[in-house]
């Protein structure tokens, strides 16, 4: 009760600073095996993801989250664990007593769809980091996961990393076709096979995807 | 029938006209709607949407009228901050821009109409380009970021001018000593109609007369859409329609006609300066929130730049001030 409530606030806290507007561009909202990934810039991102989903499907859509920050006080444990029921992983290997992609198998098995961020952190400059292996491991324990690009427009500007004052800018989440591993299809194939389906979201003139054709060049 | 009505008090006979024409508009895109009924048409499904929107904007307009001078400062306010937001969303800063962001959304805006409340027109008429023109840019430095430097300064203060600046000239008016007595609340409420009125029937009997004749582009790089045709016969209608409405104004018909003609022929060079901005941002449309316009900003790009033009053309001549 308190937690659904908690949850509304929460999102409409994201929806009052953000407009939080959700394209449905290459698929559509659908319960089943699937991981929802983004670029990475600020903690408004899982709610975004989250909030751009039907509520009938929310309760089965868990963020995949640091552990190392999400378990740093009551309130941040109360919402991660309580309110978005997220998957915590922990960051730092030396402290694991579990592998994270057994932990994420097991969500997925248990009937959850995932949402997680590639980049491993949030980013603060223009361009978008290389993927960590994570999202491979899973295709390569579950193939029939579908791996579906969020794009998330603007939000780093709207609530950035570091400040107290978020600003009223509009943010867009873009939702991509799934992405599905292909038979023998090997990390680096896979990692950025899924990075540009995510990229190609991006408006042409998005810094990341400019920041991607300076590095081509 | 005809006594009753001249009976009623302007404003009154005002909305009741407003509500006509939208009756009208209503009937006549049912009509075209029906006859196309099974066929896809998108052209009357956005000119059915678009009346829809107009009936909103118009009891929104009409219920902050009916709140006096508080709603209506309170709903341009609104306007301003959705208007502000779209363009900032648009026009990319950078980190470095965070601390001129945050003046222009949590202080500049705010206080603009605070001022305009206030009544204080010596400084709400040079906060944004005199003191905002200054201090953005010295807050853009402090990142310490130069990259595009000048040009993100000069997207922040265009968006604060276009949006906030020219915006709050509209209530603005609601502040006129017209004949040089105290302001007087419910007739400058009609110039504020007069001038809203004016301008937006402007853009749609613009486009109403290039859809019929419209042949000879004016401006075909910024906005194919516009035509010689549609800009002759909309600015000569809307300034007919101005000529006609003068008797909600302080001016004369001869004079109301003068009025219209100029705000007629700003807002449509507002809107080719707003069509060149986003042309060159790559997109159609400011934003989402009016259905079958597009963004706020897309509806009051006209408004915007007749606004400070017909507030300082009024103030001057019929308010008695220098």
């Amino acid at each position: 009760m308190i937690r659904n409530i908690a949850a509304k606030v929460i999102i409409s806290i994201i929806h009052v600073i953000t407009g939080a507007r959700a394209l449905w561009e290459g698929t559509q909202p659908a319960a089943g095996k699937r991981v929802y990934y983004g670029n990475h810039a600020s903690h408004g991102d899982f709610v975004m993801i989250w909030s751009a989903l039907p509520p009938k499907l929310r309760p089965h859509v868990r963020p995949v989250a640091g552990a190392d920050y999400w378990n740093k006080d009551a309130l941040r444990r109360y919402i991660i664990h309580k309110v978005f029921r997220g998957v915590l992983i922990e960051r730092d290997p030396a402290k694991r007593t579990e592998d994270a992609i057994t932990t994420l198998v097991r969500a997925i098995d248990e009937g959850s769809a995932l949402i997680l961020f590639p980049e491993g952190t949030r980013n603060t400059e223009d361009g978008l980091l290389p993927f960590k292996s994570g999202i491979y491991h899973i295709a390569q324990q579950r193939p029939d996961v579908e791996f579906v690009p969020v794009w998330l427009d603007n939000l780093k500007r709207a609530i950035p990393k570091g400040r107290v004052l978020p600003l009223p800018l509009l943010c867009t989440a873009r939702v991509g076709a799934p992405v599905v591993i292909k038979g023998g299809e090997g990390k680096d194939e896979f990692l950025s096979r899924a990075r540009t389906a995510l990229l190609d979201l991006a408006d042409e003139n998005d810094p990341a995807r400019l920041a991607e054709n300076g590095d081509a060049k | 029938m005809m006594d009753w009505i001249i009976g009623l008090a302007p404003a009154l006979r005002l909305g009741l006209g407003i509500c006509a024409v939208l009756m009208f508009a209503t009937i006549v895109s049912e009509v075209l709607r029906w006859r196309v009924r099974g066929k896809q048409s998108p052209v009357i499904d956005n000119l059915v949407s678009r009346i829809r929107a107009w009936w909103v904007m118009a009891v929104a307009v009409g219920i902050a009228f009916a709140c006096g001078r508080e709603g209506v400062i309170v709903l341009f306010f609104l306007v301003s901050f959705f208007a502000l937001r779209e363009f900032m969303t648009l026009t990319p800063t950078r980190k470095g821009d965070y601390w001129a962001l945050v003046a222009s959304f949590y202080l500049i805006l705010p206080y603009q109409y605070w001022l305009l409340y206030s009544g204080w027109y010596g400084l709400y008429s040079i906060l944004i380009p005199v003191y905002a023109f200054l201090i953005l840019p010295i807050l853009s430095t402090v990142g310490g970021d130069t990259k595009g430097y000048l040009e993100r300064t000069a997207k922040i203060q265009w968006g604060l001018m276009i949006s906030v600046y020219c915006i709050s000239h509209v209530p603005a008016l609601l502040n006129l000593n017209i004949g040089g007595q105290a302001p007087d609340v419910a007739r400058n409420l009609l110039l504020i109609a007069f001038l809203v009125i004016v301008v937006q029937s402007s853009d749609v009997l613009q486009y109403v007369w290039g859809k019929l004749l419209g042949k000879r582009k004016v401006a075909p790089e910024l906005s194919p859409s516009k035509t010689w045709e549609g800009l002759i016969g909309g600015v000569a209608s809307a300034t007919l329609l101005g000529a006609a409405l003068w008797w909600i104004t302080p001016f004369s018909p001869l004079q109301a006609a003068g009025m219209a003609v100029v705000i007629n022929i700003m807002g449509f060079l507002g809107g080719l300066v707003m069509s060149a901005i986003k042309r060159d941002r790559g997109i159609k449309d400011w934003g989402h929130m009016i259905e079958g316009h597009g963004g706020m900003l897309d509806r009051l790009d006209s408004v915007c730049f007749a606004a400070p033009i017909f507030f300082h053309m009024t103030r001057y001549w019929f308010s008695g001030a220098v």
